[in-house]
């Protein structure tokens, strides 16, 4: 890491498709830029290893994941510096990044920064979750992208989302036997309806009814799934369901993947201090942002899904629309800065018929603040039960219940808890989840050794300032 | 359990997975290797001693981390295999020295 800069213009964190797309644009204007990401290859979740991976038949991934390539290429030939395998564990307002890679901890600091650490999956605390064999959808996308791995045995699906189908249809592609997907729905889905005219215009439409017919066709679907439950002692071994109006049923798994839906990854925007708010349609907290993904820290913007959930089209605009206001603080002249409104048409394209697959797609409140003994917070394994008492000892939000019962203390930093753990207390109180808020992110947000922060380099007002005499 | 598609082959490399001698794929992160070897768990969480597995593969959920060369607590999905790396599932809390 000895050739990284104590200074750049611009800083991304994230090679997904608006950390690439905002890189790419701000080196192209001669901005000396670099980009961190935690990944060993460029293409962040929805295009992972777009570059390297070893299932070269195209009809499995589908155009879409390859059309991921073209925006790698760009970035590599754009000058960017490319820092993989980096973990950003700090921002502060002042723009300082603290970064580990290989082991080693380094400071540097940016004129601007474009966060880009896109989602993750929302949480699904269903009984049996932290089981052997069970597994979110993406992290089997993963294994079929990286490693040309697909599940072997009795494989279910189950929850909801477009995600779904893209994994279930992939898994068909590189012909995976699906046993069944089980579909969970909730009751309001019938409102989506009106957002439908709008979502027919969408670039998704065409393409998401097709595959979703596609998979239907060939894959058992049980819809309406109210209950569901993972069973097993050391591993998965069967999945156990229940519909609106049907007795319990229950299929014997090898492996069981479970999504419903993906959330803005957060951890890094608000230890950095952004703000954010409850989004009443997307369910989850996304940063206050303006028309460029400006903050309201001088310098520091965010692009892409953890914006707020878009997809990858719209990340990849909002990632060039982030990199362009880069450009025109620091270079006003440049005329790259032309592109500007046909990015920002780009993007309008993609926005219509979001709230349709927001609405349609929503998760159940059931799949969301679970029942009292299913665990909520997997590293601490701490229940929806304890989370719910600790309100009747006068716990108003995430912060107070922690101290009680080291919920979101564990390794994950309340990523795969957080959510839930806001909604319990929300019902619980009856209050909003705005009001009782999310988990208060302290940095390091991933966790880093005391010898990595030992090996920072040290000026000369530090060591004095531990100088004894 | 997890199956290599045909189209996967390439080189592979030597790795240890507690202790016992493993080819895996090149390329391939610890976890990944870990479930194409058909290690069933690779943490015995340190609070109810069950078994955990990769969960999310991606850095999030913190369900693969593994003893790497003598060094606890490392992030299985976010490093890749390297020839000889000896890779022991956690049995608990990242112990003191490893």
């Amino acid at each position: 890491m000895s050739e990284l800069r104590d200074s750049y213009d611009v800083a991304v964190v994230g090679a997904g498709p608006a950390g690439l797309a905002a890189a790419t644009v701000c080196a192209r204007a001669g901005l000396a830029t670099v980009l961190f990401d935690e990944q060993p290859a460029p293409g962040g979740q929805i295009y992972r290893s777009v570059t390297t991976t070893p299932v070269k038949r195209d009809t499995i991934l589908g155009a879409d994941y390859w059309a991921g390539a073209a925006l790698a290429q760009k970035f590599v030939a754009s000058g960017a510096h490319y820092v993989p395998g980096a973990t950003v564990w700090n921002l502060t307002r002042e723009r300082e990044i603290g970064v580990s890679v290989g082991g080693a901890a380094r400071l540097l600091a940016a004129e601007r920064v474009i966060l880009a650490t896109g989602a993750l999956e929302r949480p699904f605390p269903i009984p049996g979750w932290t089981l052997p064999g069970v597994m979110t959808a993406s992290a089997g996308q993963i294994l079929l992208k990286s490693s040309g791995l697909v599940p072997d045995g009795r494989t279910v699906v189950a929850g909801c989302g477009p995600l779904l189908w893209l994994i279930a249809w992939q898994y068909l592609n590189a012909g995976v036997r699906i046993d069944a997907i089980l579909e969970t729905t909730t009751a309001e889905r019938a409102a989506a309806w009106r957002h439908a005219p709008a979502f027919a215009t969408s670039p998704y439409f065409l393409k998401g009814l097709r595959m979703v017919l596609a998979v239907r066709r060939r894959v058992r679907v049980v819809s309406n799934v109210t209950e569901l439950r993972a069973e097993g002692r050391d591993r998965v071994e069967a999945v156990a369901w229940r519909t609106a109006r049907g007795s319990e049923q229950r299929l014997p798994v090898d492996n069981l993947f479970l999504h419903q839906g993906v959330v803005p990854n957060v951890n890094l925007a608000m230890a950095a201090g952004i703000e954010h708010r409850w989004d009443d349609v997307q369910l989850c907290f996304a940063p206050v942002l303006d028309n460029d993904g400006g903050t309201a820290i001088p310098g520091v913007a965010i692009a892409g899904d953890g914006a707020g959930i878009a997809g990858a089209e719209a990340a990849q605009a909002r990632g060039m629309l982030a990199g362009l206001a880069a450009v025109r603080a620091i270079r006003p002249n440049a005329p790259e800065l032309a592109e500007t409104d046909a990015v920002r048409a780009r993007l309008a394209r993609f926005i219509p018929g979001r709230e349709f697959l927001d609405t349609y797609y929503k998760p159940a409140a059931q799949f969301r603040r679970p029942a009292p003994d299913t665990l909520v917070c997997r590293c601490e394994e701490v229940t929806a039960g304890q989370i719910v008492d600790t309100v009747a000892l006068g716990c108003t939000g995430p912060n107070q219940m922690k101290a009680f019962l080291r919920c979101g203390m564990g390794p994950c930093q309340g990523r795969e808890c957080g959510l839930t753990v806001t909604e319990l207390i929300a019902q619980a109180r009856g209050v909003s989840p705005q009001e009782v808020g999310y988990y208060r992110l302290r940095p390091p947000v991933k966790p880093i050794t005391l010898g990595e922060l030992a090996s920072l380099p040290k000026n000369q007002a530090a060591l004095r300032s531990v100088a004894r005499g | 359990m997890f199956r290599r598609l045909p189209d996967a082959d390439g080189s592979s490399v030597e790795v240890t997975i507690d202790g016992r001698s493993t080819r895996v794929r090149a390329g391939d992160t610890v976890a990944a290797a870990l479930l194409s070897a058909g290690v069933l768990a690779s943490r015995i969480s340190d609070v109810s001693g069950a078994p955990r597995a990769p969960y999310c593969m991606m850095g999030v959920c913190f369900e693969c981390l593994v003893t790497v060369d003598g060094v606890g607590n490392r992030q299985g999905c976010l490093m890749p295999v390297k020839p000889g790396m000896r890779i022991d599932t956690q049995h608990g809390k990242r112990e003191v020295g490893r």
